[in-house]
């Protein structure tokens, strides 16, 4: 099995559900960080974090600008920026564009990731209504990195990873309750 | 973008090229969404190769200018962040409103939107006949807009919750006439703006201000570079002046810190000493 260096979960509607599902399984002693980006109205700022930290003891925090990325935190994206990862793993914050009507996208985040982890980076699509994160999939395989969909007959809304599926070569396709056990056995 | 068509040394390359072609200097700036906008740009004009792309930047002065606004974000709104407006309103500016005369500098100003903002909330406090607002950026283009005042239309919605939400007591449309697509802004509020090209990472303080606004400009910068900035903000600040960040910005790191004293839940730092 690959190394695992980040575990990157991307998701939109309907994945604010699988998260809490799946945290509390996670087990505390991760070897690798966790980076949630997920698409939320702007303006609920500190709210998701202590939400998602609700479910499990892992350290969650909200990123923050050039902060350097630890193994055994999950980090989740600020609301209304993009969340990029520099060559030296180092997180960084950009407010341009909206991405896929985005911000932050998943596709910004899986693809500068991608280039930084190379083939030590597993990337999770799950729910979602547009097709962000489909191109990111296809840059994280480029790299030599492992894509990840959630079943989308299990997912609330299956069109973001039919999408992935669609139109990239993905490595695992996992049920809800089989996405735990997975990072579990990720080293 | 698979793999990108841009690679680490050629960014590199091109940066040195700005440099010493037009002295300036990209090279303090975080890489990921450099990197990221260079090859947008690249792909958005079809660039054909590397070597094309960069002769048309060391080449054409038009492209170079081109080059230089796409590949800094722009983007910007009024009453960004309304907490923050909300602070300014009333915390920050009425505590400068005691003073005989108030200067602000609002660096990398992009397209106006903030000066504009900040300029409303002073005319409110009945302080904009005694204040003088120095918007600046780097980029020459945004400028020229910023000095137009003309703002798209179809955003004057989301402008107006934010200017309420910011603790705005008037109705926001009192500010600008509509003219077809975009809202003009009424000619006072920019009567007391003055627009000017500066490079923070280059140029040198050019006067003291009470108050510094710079959100969201630092998070393209190295940490390195984010202290230098942070050293010319300190040098360009009085006493018991304010310098406001963006939200997810901080000094902390700085050795300006020990100098400044947060206000609480805000990215608003006072100077207490010097």
């Amino acid at each position: 099995m690959r190394k695992c260096e980040a575990f990157i979960i991307g998701g939109s509607a309907g994945s604010l559900d699988v998260l809490l599902k799946v945290l509390p399984d996670i087990r505390p002693d991760i070897s690798f960080p966790i980076i949630i980006v997920i698409h939320r109205k702007h303006g609920a700022d500190s709210l998701l974090p202590d939400l998602l930290s609700s479910r499990t003891k892992l350290i969650v925090k909200e990123v923050d600008e050039k902060e350097k990325i630890v193994a055994g935190t999950i980090y989740v994206a600020p609301s209304d920026y993009h969340l990029l990862v520099e060559m030296d793993r180092t997180f960084s914050l950009d407010y341009s564009e909206k991405v896929n009507y985005s911000r932050p996208a998943i596709d910004v985040t899986f693809q500068t990731a991608a280039e930084a982890y190379k083939n030590k980076l597993v990337c999770l699509l799950l729910s979602g209504s547009n097709a962000d994160g489909v191109k990111g999939l296809k840059t994280v395989k480029a790299w030599g990195g492992e894509a990840v969909i959630q079943d989308p007959e299990s997912a609330q809304v299956a069109y973001m990873p039919e999408q992935a599926k669609k139109h990239v070569e993905i490595d695992r396709i996992l049920r809800i309750e089989d996405v735990a056990e997975f990072i579990n056995l990720l080293r | 973008m698979e793999l990108p068509v841009i690679n680490d040394e050629q960014i590199e390359i091109l940066l040195s090229d700005l440099l010493e072609q037009y002295g300036y200097d990209f090279t303090g700036y975080s890489r990921a969404s450099l990197k990221r906008r260079i090859i947008r740009l690249y792909a958005l004009d079809k660039a054909l190769s590397f070597a094309e792309f960069r002769y048309q930047v060391n080449n054409d002065p038009g492209y170079f200018k081109r080059f230089v606004e796409q590949i800094t974000v722009n983007v910007t709104e009024m009453f960004r962040d309304p907490q923050f407006f909300k602070a300014l309103r009333e915390i920050v500016l009425p505590k400068l409103g005691t003073y005989p005369f108030i200067r602000i500098w609002l660096a990398g100003c992009s397209t106006g939107e903030e000066a504009y903002s900040i300029s409303i909330v002073l005319k409110e406090l009945n302080l904009l006949h005694k204040s003088l607002i120095y918007a600046t950026d780097l980029n020459p283009a945004v400028l020229e807009k910023a000095a137009q005042g003309m703002f798209a239309l179809g955003q004057m919605k989301q402008y107006s919750e934010n200017y309420i939400a910011a603790g705005g007591i008037m109705d926001f449309s009192t500010y600008y006439s509509a003219n077809y697509s975009l809202a003009k802004f009424d000619e006072e509020l920019k009567s007391k703006i003055i627009f000017s090209t500066h490079n923070l990472v280059s140029d040198h303080s050019f006067n003291e201000f009470q108050l510094i606004l710079c959100r969201n400009v630092l998070i393209y910068f190295d940490r390195d570079l984010q202290n230098n900035v942070l050293e010319l903000f300190d040098q360009s600040l009085e006493d018991l002046g304010y310098l406001a960040l963006g939200t997810k910005e901080t000094i902390e790191f700085s050795g300006i810190n020990k100098k400044y004293k947060r206000l609480p839940a805000n990215k608003i730092w006072r100077k207490i000493s010097s």
